[in-house]
């Protein structure tokens, strides 16, 4: 009698034992009392909507896709893919022009920059938020992070790119919008950082946006298709050389692991493991001894780091934390295991406002009993709602590091000479 | 000792689905009405079957009557049973190893028992439902569906009590009251004030119990010859397929698949058992793998689904009165007047038959006591008369939560009495087969639930993937502050938890026995149940 060898279910869904760990840790659930939680708007609706697709209900779009849930199922059940699959699969909302904007990173990117200084100093006055709050209902607490007037890609071709080549070992760098459109400080933190270790630093030949905008709005088709082109791109790198495609935002990194593969179906498993986060490949190469890092002796910060709930997801949370305690004059706090609420675009939206600061809460206060010099994350739509929300300055862990690197003395470590 | 001072018409014995149908028609033809259940309503064969709303067509080729019957009352049910039916239709499969020769003879057997059967592209089939054995060389299209019998029977037991039928359950009949050669009432034993016999008076006494009609029979003094066979069937996890599916070849083991709300059930084995053992069926792990190895015959992605639940009922098969051998079993339905067959007045057995004639067996049965009593004039209107919840409805609104949805599909039009206005309305008892704290108020307060048991007959509540892990607490604290004593509902809950387990146990194994396990855990010894004293147990 074979029989109990060979039923068993090959349904993720039904690997479920209804323990119901997911709901006690979904930040949204005791916030929105709309929101069925994700236990019952995962594996247990998935049986109702295999019924019949009536039986969907647009409650699902409470659903922040932190995956606490998945990081806490016993079972390895993916609640959160179902939920976002559900929604991709039935929902009957379209998105909006409010949702498109918000999701085509690459578009408003590219037309912000060019005019930045207009646009900066538009999206902050009173009466242009009054409107967007009237007519797209993006939530006028709200801030827009400032455009920068040259893309870092830009000023990556004019000033960095020669530079790099003269590295043996060297890695590809997801950039990613935020860094492109916004804040290439950070990305230059990243050249500084590496270089002195001995590492360079290049392009993908095409880079698009990762598409976590675009699948969290229900553009499917438009996420796809940027998803096709960085994974072009990536098989490219490695077949050139690079050793690593390292991103500094964790939301980027996480959405080319893993939703590629488990909410956009597309087959990453050949690179999967070369897409990692900065702070994670760097702080393997420490670990195994192949770079070393020094950093200067007066630098002295009372840092608190907040795990971004991809960060948790991808369990790459250790990475950044490790290498910022490796700063000897670093004090640091590691913040609970709350979400910060903003979740990418959802909280930019004027209905989702209320939710995403009472989700964020914990968070908040949290950091304003610690008082840190400063929060530090690795992702950027953390580092805006905790900005806005505490009025703490937040920075990327790279940022931290390379403000903290005695840079000749790291050159000097890892036999580097010019 | 009681005495019910009402004097009946008519005293139904059985709440399955023909006794309730008895029970509807006596009331809607206006008799005066009490139907008596010695457990709960469905406990017997009406609550342990596939569920199927056959279009004949397995009975086409060797059964022409019963076909016949079967399409006619598949008709029939669809307009006034429309809320317990989903119109799925279904599938005569041939696989390689079948003749395909068959199909033509079924076909033509089909055709002239008035069933609709058109053969069709096995590709097609296979677009129509793409769970189906992908080997397949042929295909019958015909118009089988899914039936929800716990609805159907209360949607009977509704509409006879909205007209007038007085309903006892947990009533055991134990005994007659008779004169001479009359039947003139029954003798029960309330099972729910510890054993308190109760007396009621009628002028006929319809026994339509299903299997345990053969004691009833012999109790009253006459013979009904009846064969316990049982049923073996086992529940999935969800829907695999959408459409029933059948194989096309003479009727055999586990050869239909049907869909069934949120899962599906394959089925069924047939095995004749001794009377002694109709009160505790289980399954055997020889029935399973039988079960299991047909069933991926029909969709072979069973092999890979979870299996909630292994169940048997118990079919009553009638000897012919015209051999009293027992060799020569009838198909159809059998309806008994004792005065002419034995000479015994007032007293009449419906039996034979199936759920989808449960209707017929009750109009028959109906037209023998109107006959008896002389009230022959009414005509029957179940044939038309929609059943409470599957009346048309001009509202089309749909609700906006799943739960509301869930509970709609079950309730039907009466769905409007469950109360959602506030949260905790709303707000979930059963979360796999979302059942709200509304819902669980309604069918206590109007679906004679007084008991998880009956909770779950009625509303679906733990039959969802979890087997009442987490629902039968919540259940059990609403039924707490209708009923305050808290000790019967402490055992209700171990009751109820050890009557899942009996379902999960033949199929105990990967998943499964990790949840199982995890749920003895919590009520076992986070809940402290294992040092209850066991008491008898709730049906």
């Amino acid at each position: 009698m074979d029989f109990q060898k060979e039923n068993i279910s090959r349904h993720n869904f039904e690997q479920c034992t209804k323990c119901t760990i997911c709901t006690t840790v979904c930040p949204v659930t005791p916030i929105n009392t709309r929101y069925p939680g994700p236990k019952q708007a995962g594996p247990d609706g998935e049986r109702y909507r295999l019924k019949n697709p009536e039986f969907f209900d647009e409650a699902l779009k409470y659903c922040l896709n932190c995956k606490r849930c998945e990081v806490a199922c016993p079972s390895d059940v993916r609640i959160g893919d179902l939920i976002l699959a559900a929604r991709l699969s039935y929902s009957a909302h379209k998105p909006s022009l409010r949702d498109t904007m918000l999701a085509e990173t690459d578009i408003m990117g590219s037309i912000a920059t060019l005019a930045a200084p207009v646009v900066n100093t538009s999206l902050a006055l009173k009466p242009v938020k009054y409107i967007m709050e009237r007519t797209l209902h993006i939530d006028s607490h709200r801030q827009f992070p400032k455009y920068a007037s040259t893309k870092f890609e830009t000023w990556y071709r004019r000033n960095a790119e020669a530079g790099q080549k003269k590295y043996s070992r060297y890695v590809s760098y997801f950039h990613g919008c935020y860094v492109n459109y916004n804040y290439p400080a950070l990305g230059k933190a990243l050249i500084g950082l590496y270089n002195a270790a001995g590492i360079g630093v290049r392009m993908l030949e095409r880079e698009r946006c990762c598409g976590v905008a675009k699948i969290a709005n229900g553009l499917v088709k438009e996420a796809t298709r940027d998803a096709e082109i960085n994974l072009t791109s990536i098989r490219k790198a490695a077949e050139d050389g690079s050793e690593a495609v390292v991103a500094t935002s964790s939301t980027c990194c996480f959405t080319m692991r893993d939703e590629y593969e488990h909410v956009l179906g597309l087959d990453n498993s050949d690179v999967r493991r070369s897409i990692t986060l900065a702070t994670a490949y760097l702080s393997r190469l420490v670990e195994r001894g192949e770079v070393k890092l020094v950093f200067r002796k007066d630098y002295r910060r009372r840092i608190a780091y907040h795990t971004p709930c991809h960060m948790e997801r991808m369990g790459f949370g250790s990475y950044s934390v490790e290498l910022l305690r490796s700063i000897p004059g670093v004090e640091l706090t590691v913040l609970g295991p709350n979400c910060c609420g903003i979740a990418g675009t959802y909280g930019f939206k004027q209905e989702n406002y209320a939710t995403s600061q009472a989700i964020g809460s914990k968070l908040f206060a949290e950091i304003e009993r610690e008082q840190p010099d400063f929060v530090a994350t690795d992702c950027e739509t953390c580092k805006w709602q905790i900005e806005m929300s505490t009025g703490a300055k937040v920075l990327n862990p790279i940022e931290v590091l390379f403000e903290a690197l005695d840079v000749e003395a790291t050159r000097r470590a890892n036999n580097l000479t010019d | 000792m009681k005495q019910l001072d009402k004097h009946y018409d008519v005293i139904v014995i059985g709440g399955g689905a023909t006794g309730a149908g008895t029970a509807r028609d006596c009331a809607l033809r206006g008799l005066n009405v009490l139907l008596v259940e010695r457990f709960d309503f469905t406990h017997g064969a009406t609550g342990r079957n596939h569920g199927l709303l056959h279009s004949g067509a397995r009975y086409a080729v060797t059964d022409r009557e019963s076909a016949t019957e079967c399409i006619e009352e598949n008709m029939i049910l669809r307009r006034i049973a429309s809320n317990c039916v989903e119109e799925t239709g279904g599938l005569f499969i041939t696989l390689p190893e079948d003749a395909l020769g068959y199909q033509k003879t079924f076909i033509d057997s089909c055709l002239a028992a008035g069933i609709e059967a058109e053969a069709i592209d096995p590709a097609l089939a296979r677009r129509l439902e793409p769970s189906v054995n992908p080997s397949l060389i042929g295909a019958v299209k015909v118009p089988d569906g899914a039936i929800d019998p716990f609805r159907l029977t209360m949607a009977n037991v509704t509409d006879a009590r909205m007209h007038g039928a007085d309903i006892l359950t947990y009533h055991e009949v134990t005994d007659y009251i008779r004169t001479g050669n009359r039947i003139e009432g029954v003798v029960m034993r309330n099972h729910r004030s510890g054993g308190e016999e109760v007396r009621a008076t009628a002028d006929v006494v319809v026994n339509a119990a299903g299997i345990w009609g053969h004691l009833l029979a012999e109790k009253a003094g006459v013979s009904v010859k009846m064969f316990p066979a049982k049923g073996s069937l086992l529940v999935f996890g969800h829907r695999v397929n959408n459409i029933v599916i059948n194989r096309c070849r003479k009727p055999a083991n586990a050869d239909i698949l049907v869909p069934g709300d949120t899962v599906c059930v394959i089925g069924t084995t047939s095995d004749r058992v001794p009377f002694d053992s109709v009160d505790r069926m289980e399954v055997t792990p020889d029935e399973v793998d039988v079960l299991l190895r047909e069933g991926t015959m029909l969709a072979p992605s069973l092999a890979t689904t979870r299996i909630l639940r292994a169940y048997a009922g118990v079919r009553p098969l009638v000897a012919s009165d015209d051999d009293p051998s027992g060799r020569s079993i009838s198909r159809g339905i059998v309806c008994l007047d004792h005065a002419q067959r034995d000479g015994l007045e007032g007293f009449i057995t419906i039996t034979g038959g199936k759920l989808m004639t449960y209707r017929l067996m009750a109009e028959w049965a109906t037209d023998m006591v109107c006959r008896k009593l002389g009230r022959e004039g009414v005509k029957c209107v179940t044939a038309e008369r929609p059943l409470p919840g599957s009346e048309k409805s001009e509202d089309t609104a749909k609700p906006a939560t799943a739960g509301g949805k869930a509970s709609a599909g079950r309730h039907g039009t009466l769905a409007a009495n469950i109360a959602s206005a506030n949260e905790l309305d709303r707000a979930l008892v059963c979360e796999c087969e979302e059942v709200s704290v509304g819902e669980i108020e309604y069918a206590i307060k109007n679906l004679h639930a007084d008991n998880l048991l009956n909770l779950r007959r009625r509303t679906r509540l733990g039959m969802g993937t979890c087997q009442g892990q987490l629902c039968v607490c919540r259940a059990a604290a609403i039924l707490e502050k209708h009923d305050s004593c808290t000790e019967r509902h402490l055992q209700g809950i171990r009751s109820f938890v050890n009557e899942r387990w009996k379902g999960m146990r033949p199929v105990a194994w990967g998943d499964n026995l990790a949840e199982a396990q995890f749920m003895a855990w919590m009520y076992g010894s986070v809940a402290g149940l294992d040092s209850l004293n066991p008491t008898e147990e709730m049906k």
